[in-house]
């Protein structure tokens, strides 16, 4: 990612429409993406599937920007990401797996840490503005914490506040319900899909949580081994005789089966 | 340790072209200015003082034998003044606050902070290595002026109360300041800013080029220590050479 540019005061924008095209990635000779084409519609949540491994976090952090694709490309709006002040054009977010929130600041430093660092707004504005999405995702009491005080299931709200005051038009989640109990999942699932229909805003989401992609999903993408193997909505896929497909969804624990000799 | 110096040098150049934006980071670095005083200060005084005790306690009974003994004030101070100050400085603080560093910012490359950064538009280097540069960078030369002052109390005090030696304190005094100069003081003080810059990008950059988890975080904090010592040690005699060059 280029040097940072200062963008303009927050507007809320409508979501963005992206296109993946060819992309492909390896690292150290190992192919970890193979030529992955999707196309994500303005204001829908695009889940993408897969099992762990299968190369679903490599994309989004592709589609962000972190890493640069061996081939292939990126549109948003039709617009290719690497052309000059696309990435600064648009308003992307990214919520990581773990929140990734700076361990040095509090709760309310972090969520407002965009807009300070650019100098966006005076700092009572920030506060006033940090506050009010950590009370849009019921965090105002966590305000002065330290993420090292919080649950994970906080973190990774908190982690959505921060990403919320850019006033995304994309918002890229990275397993937002791993390490979160059954109860903590439900409550993200729900933010998910609330921030959809309050801000319109385009979110693809990176799970491997059944439960969560059925629940909130306009459409799903089934992710295996660097390739998209399906894709379609909810039913289609739920419905969908492709063998991998059919045992991701349909795996049980079993405990009278032993894999030792 | 070689195969990085190029990498650093583009981070210094880079972090150098950020130095008109100090002024936004400038919270940043009055906390790592406390942060680094705040540790290494209390230290810094134990470790000259006993370094000039003992520069007094190997030297000042030689020199007495031969009836040299007013002479141990000069030894000592230009000594400590020009080398041992801003060497075992560079070192406590390669130590101290190196490590410091490149455990912090390798924490936060392993646990995604960074990234994380690097999403919101914030460039890492101004937000992380700056402040830090600068910091020590400014910190380094104050503590080493102590350490000098406290040194050279400290080889007084040997000097004094040491039997084969027994000189006054101010004859100590008398003869450092015929034999040390302000020039002596500012060699070792400009030593001590090349130094810190040396300690500051390579912990910053072994940080920054962490992988691997908590272990990671580990041998890079061991990296960054090790090379930022060996690199001192080595300009130390590059510099040393240059700046004696200047005195002549």
């Amino acid at each position: 990612m280029s040097d940072p540019v200062p963008t303009q005061a927050a507007v809320p924008r409508p979501g963005v429409g992206v296109q993946i095209r060819g992309m492909r990635k390896s690292y150290d000779g190992t192919p970890v993406l193979k030529g992955i084409n999707l196309e994500v519609q303005p204001g829908e949540i695009f889940v993408i599937m897969g099992p762990s491994g299968s190369g679903k976090s490599v994309l989004l952090r592709q589609i962000i920007g972190l890493e640069e694709a061996d081939e292939g490309d990126i549109l948003i709006e039709g617009e290719s990401i690497h052309a000059e002040g696309v990435m600064d054009k648009y308003r992307l977010a990214l919520v990581f797996q773990s929140g990734a929130l700076l361990s040095s600041l509090t709760v309310l430093e972090n969520v407002g840490l965009y807009l300070s660092e650019h100098r966006l707004k005076p700092p009572a504005e920030i506060a006033r503005i940090a506050v009010e999405k950590l009370e849009f995702l019921g965090l105002k009491n966590v305000a002065h914490r330290f993420p090292s005080e919080l649950s994970g299931g906080m973190r990774k709200r908190v982690a959505i506040a921060r990403a919320l005051v850019i006033e995304p038009q994309l918002i890229l989640y990275d397993e937002p319900t791993s390490e979160l109990d059954p109860l903590s999942a439900v409550v993200i699932g729900e933010e998910i899909l609330s921030l959809n229909r309050r801000i319109r805003v385009t979110s693809i989401v990176v799970t491997h949580d059944r439960d969560l992609a059925f629940g909130i999903a306009n459409r799903i993408a089934v992710m295996y081994e660097g390739e998209i193997i399906a894709v379609g909505t909810v039913d289609e896929i739920k419905s969908s005789t492709h063998p991998i497909i059919h045992r991701f969804l349909h795996v049980e624990f079993n405990p009278n089966h032993h894999t030792t000799s | 340790m070689f195969q990085n110096i190029g990498e650093m040098l583009v981070l210094l150049w880079r972090t150098v072209r950020a130095l008109p934006k100090v002024m936004r980071q400038r919270q940043k670095i009055y906390d790592q200015l406390f942060e680094i005083g705040n540790a290494s200060l209390l230290m810094t005084c134990i470790l000259a003082l006993f370094i000039g005790g003992v520069i007094a306690l190997q030297t000042g009974p030689v020199l007495a034998e031969r009836g040299l003994q007013s002479a141990i004030g000069g030894l000592v101070g230009i000594s400590i003044c020009k080398e041992l100050a801003p060497v075992m400085m560079s070192v406590l603080i390669a130590g101290r606050i190196g490590s410091a560093m490149a455990a912090e910012i390798g924490s936060m490359r392993v646990y995604q902070e960074i990234d994380a950064l690097r999403t919101m538009n914030i460039n890492p280097i101004h937000y992380l290595v700056l402040p830090r540069l600068v910091a020590i960078t400014i910190a380094l030369p104050i503590l080493v002026l102590f350490a000098v002052l406290v040194g050279w109390m400290g080889g007084g005090l040997v000097a004094v109360f040491h039997e084969k030696i027994g000189i006054s304190f101010t004859s100590f005094i008398t003869n450092l300041r015929l034999v040390v100069e302000l020039g002596d003081v500012l060699n070792g003080l400009t030593k001590s800013a090349v130094f810190a810059v040396v300690i500051g990008v390579v912990c910053c950059h072994q940080g920054l080029i962490t992988i691997g988890g908590p272990r990671g975080i580990g041998r890079s904090v061991t990296k960054a220590v090790v090379n930022s010592i060996v690199l001192v040690l080595i300009l130390d005699y590059f510099l040393t050479r240059f700046l004696l060059y200047f005195e002549k």
